[in-house]
């Protein structure tokens, strides 16, 4: 059920309520959404809260409109895209995804030290072999030197790091369909230790997901620079 | 017109080169002119030789004959700091004032007089407050104001602090190319994406908007809020006076008249550039000296290339946010005087691979979506019920945080309002203060992000270290103004936050402008307004005095006629008052009840007029002035 947003009876804003981003739309917590609707009620939602609509309305209207049209913002910009989605949802569950990464980074940046990002096994060899490909690529910018071969051999592992990428959002969303499975039966007592493999798993794949789109980041930018 | 019914808000485009006001009349917006009859009012301050406040048009002249004495293009110091105006010094003759200290608003000197760049923009928008005000015959205190699209916290705050030194209660701020695409999509209630790409006389905005049933929604922006046709005249300012150095062999480049003077003559070739293939340069110099050459279409937009080619980036990358190519673009929209040089729209035409559209008057749709904005917010009218701008906030925000970092917590191309909440501890056992420095922009590091302010969280409850936990809200606003909050959760104090503007009028100081002139500016217009209808007031009952001796008078039932001279008595009870409502009121209710003996008068005019008297034996020639019914004798 959709969270009250306004008066039914005289259409006046109320107070935002704590609720999560789903429930602010009155969609279940689930992952595969329906962008259209979620659209849809965005623009719907926009019409009656956006403060442009109290222009004339009290102090007190004015600021609950403010509070709640930010907060339908934060929502939507949340729930359209498919990554944040996960995030949002895995937050919600308890999980802090960007904690660790985020206090090593802080902690890399005030030391000094090289952040160490854990490398997904399975892709240790490539990566290992890519870095010193990028390396020397680098080098041989700076000479202003120019190896054809070197810059075909990039290009072509990154196609295959994109592969890798979308084959990762592919697994994503069986995993979507798992986990909404589990809310669909929500009220079955067995599903817990399900529902923590499964939002585990997600974890796993979201990480992997970004160290491959941050390393096709760096490539790229030796490849334009 | 009703003059106390109706309280009127503004739509009003404060650009760098030239200002606008505007106002929704019905279903359509249109430019309000000023006492010159003219629409654009150059955003122009000067001062004359009696030290009096000249603005617009008639200031124009003080740029060319006492340079010193006159400012223009204030815009582009709107929010900054003296480090970031270097480059600007340069190129433009703003004299700083000598005793201006570092991390203080900027003080410009205008004659022997210091403003900081809000005060000037006031004086423009006061200008354009008076020209809505003569316009409308009442008081304007309302306005929706534009701002670039890129503008930072710091450049929409001193915006908004203008309005308010200039009497104007500023209801939103509005994004200009955003407020064009409302003007654009006014008539045409069609869907699809529509690019606006607005090159001013000071700065770029590149705006992608979807239009859906009456939504406007911004999906990226981009921009540079120093890129203008202000750039292309510096160039050919720089040219000419290389080439006065070269040719003639004098160094004019401190010479602020001469300079103002080649100004004047490249402004003009500029133009004329935009529909004939060559334009002449001739200024005069010193010792019967001149400088003339001839400038072709082709080597001016050789000249320009560099200036025009720095918009591709903002558009580009625009696109990219956007998650958007060319192909799917269904229209774009130019804005902005700069776009009518031929370049310009065939560099747009290029990069969009679609004609844009240029049936739009470039230098008014700013002011006319304006309007339409603040008709929305007063409560709008079926022609505006079903539209909504949801617009975006140009820049990230950002947190610094240990070594330096940016924490972005509020992503550009954000919808506004959008809000972010973070938290805080101490470091400390008993610590009772958390700084934070809050800043915007898209680099990694603290020290390429611009600087919005330091916030000081105080009155934490004294705890040990790390055990306290501040929860900060930091919310941009539809005007895309930052707001914070914060609360300490284990105590539930709300945590006192003490605001540095890095750049920027604290509330004190504005409110210190504001008393000088805008109380004054709302007292000269409410005196105005009690003269004039004490005049009207005089006429009528002069009127009325004279009335009383005709037949018609006679004419009028006992219950008429005493309700006539009650009414009578209580205007001239209130008519030399200070009360403006009263007396409006009085004249209203008075004209009313004569309207019948006015009309018994006509008829025994003409008749008298038929038997053959004269004209001036009917009592008429003292015809009241007033356009009340008394005076409705006028034959025509």
């Amino acid at each position: 059920m959709r969270a009250v947003h306004f008066c039914n009876a005289c259409g006046k804003v109320q107070p935002p309520v704590p609720v999560d981003y789903f429930t602010f739309f009155g969609f279940p917590r689930k992952l595969n959404l329906d962008t259209a609707a979620l659209e849809k009620e965005f623009y719907a939602l926009s019409r009656k809260l956006h403060p442009d609509v109290f222009g004339q309305a009290d102090d007190q209207e004015r600021a609950w409109s403010l509070e709640q049209s930010s907060r339908l913002n934060d929502a939507y910009r949340a729930l359209k895209d498919p990554i944040k989605r996960t995030e949002y949802l895995l937050k919600l569950e308890g999980i802090e995804l960007e904690e660790q990464s985020k206090q090593a980074t802080e902690k890399a940046r005030a030391t000094g030290e090289l952040k160490k990002q854990v490398v997904p096994p399975d892709l240790l060899e490539e990566v290992f072999e890519l870095n010193l490909q990028l390396e020397e690529l680098r080098m041989q910018k700076k000479m202003g030197e120019d190896d054809p071969a070197l810059i075909e051999e990039i290009s072509l592992a990154k196609l295959a790091l994109e592969e890798k990428h979308d084959a990762l959002l592919h697994e994503l969303k069986t995993q979507w369909s798992e986990w909404d499975k589990i809310m669909d039966a929500r009220e079955n007592e067995g599903t817990e230790s399900g529902r923590r493999r499964i939002l585990d798993q997600m974890v796993d794949v979201l990480n992997r997901r970004n160290y491959l789109r941050n390393l096709v980041r760096d490539v790229n930018e030796v490849l334009v620079n | 017109m009703n003059f106390m019914a109706t309280d009127y808000i503004v739509g009003i485009d404060l650009g760098t080169t030239n200002s606008l006001v505007a106002y929704m009349q019905g279903d359509s917006p249109v430019v309000i002119p000023g006492e010159d009859g003219l629409n654009l009012v150059p955003s122009v301050v000067a001062l004359d030789e009696k030290n009096q406040i000249i603005v617009g048009n008639a200031a124009r002249k003080y740029l060319i004959e006492t340079p010193e004495r006159a400012v223009y293009s204030i815009k582009r110091l709107m929010g900054r700091g003296l480090e970031d105006v270097q480059d600007e010094l340069k190129l433009f003759p703003f004299q700083l004032a000598d005793d201006l200290q570092p991390g203080e608003v900027l003080r410009i000197k205008i004659g022997e007089r210091t403003y900081t760049p809000p005060e000037i923009s006031a004086l423009v928008l006061r200008q354009l407050k008076r020209n809505a005000e003569r316009f409308f015959g009442a008081p304007v205190t309302q306005a929706v104001i534009t701002v670039p699209a890129y503008f930072n916290d710091a450049q929409r705050q001193a915006t908004k602090d203008a309005g308010r030194i200039a009497g104007l209660n500023v209801l939103r701020l509005v994004n200009e190319p955003t407020a064009a695409s409302l003007a654009y999509g006014l008539d045409k209630k069609k869907n699809g994406i529509v690019v606006v790409y607005d090159l001013g006389g000071g700065t770029f905005d590149i705006s992608i908007l979807k239009l859906h049933d009456g939504i406007f929604e911004v999906i990226a922006t981009n921009g540079d809020t120093h890129l203008g046709g202000d750039d292309i005249d510096n160039l050919l300012i720089s040219i000419a006076l290389d080439d006065i150095r070269g040719d003639v062999g004098l160094d004019m480049r401190r010479n602020g008249e001469v300079v103002a003077r080649i100004r004047k003559a490249v402004i003009e070739a500029k133009i004329a550039l935009s529909s004939q293939p060559s334009a002449k340069l001739d200024v005069d110099l010193p010792n019967g000296k001149r400088y003339q050459r001839e400038i072709t279409l082709e080597v001016f937009e050789r000249m320009i290339q560099s200036i025009v080619g720095r918009t591709v980036g903002p558009c580009k990358q625009a696109l990219k946010d956007a998650g958007l190519k060319p192909e799917q673009i269904d229209e774009v929209v130019l804005v902005g005087g700069s776009t009518r040089i031929p370049a310009v729209r065939r560099l747009v035409e290029d990069l969009f691979q679609r004609e844009p559209r240029t049936d739009l008057n470039p230098d008014e749709v700013v002011a006319l979506g304006a309007a339409v904005q603040a008709h929305i917010l007063g409560g709008g009218s079926e022609v505006t019920q079903d539209m909504l701008l949801l617009d975006v906030t140009p820049l990230s925000l950002g947190i610094e945080v240990a070594g330096g970092v940016t924490d972005k917590i509020i992503l550009r191309n954000s919808t506004v309002p959008a809000s972010a909440t973070q938290y805080y501890t101490t470091q400390v056992d008993g610590q009772t203060n958390v700084a934070i420095h809050v800043l915007q922009g898209e680099r990694e590091l603290a020290r390429d992000c611009r600087s919005l302010a330091r916030f000081d969280l105080k009155g934490v409850p004294p705890m040990p270290a790390g055990l306290p936990r501040i929860e900060v809200k930091f919310l941009i606003d539809a005007n895309g103004i930052l707001r914070v909050s914060a609360r300490e959760q284990r105590s539930g104090q709300e945590a006192e936050i003490d605001v540095q503007p890095s750049y920027g009028l604290t509330d004190e100081q504005v409110e210190n402008m504001l008393l000088e002139s805008y109380d004054n500016a709302e007292e000269d217009f409410r005196q105005r307004q009690v003269i004039e209808a004490r005049r009207e007031a005089d006429t009528i009952l002069t009127a009325l005095v004279k009335a009383k001796i005709d037949y018609a008078w006679q004419e009028l039932g006992n219950d008429e006629r005493r309700n006539v001279e009650a009414l009578e008595k209580s205007l001239i009870a209130v008519k030399d008052g200070d009360d403006y409502h009263a007396i409006r009121d009085g004249i209203d209710k008075l004209n009313e009840a004569t309207l019948r003996l006015a009309e018994l008068m006509m008829d025994t005019a003409v008749s008298t007029a038929l038997k053959g008297k004269a004209m001036d034996d009917a009592d008429m020639q003292e015809g009241p002035e007033a356009g009340h019914p008394m005076a409705k004798a006028d034959f025509e």
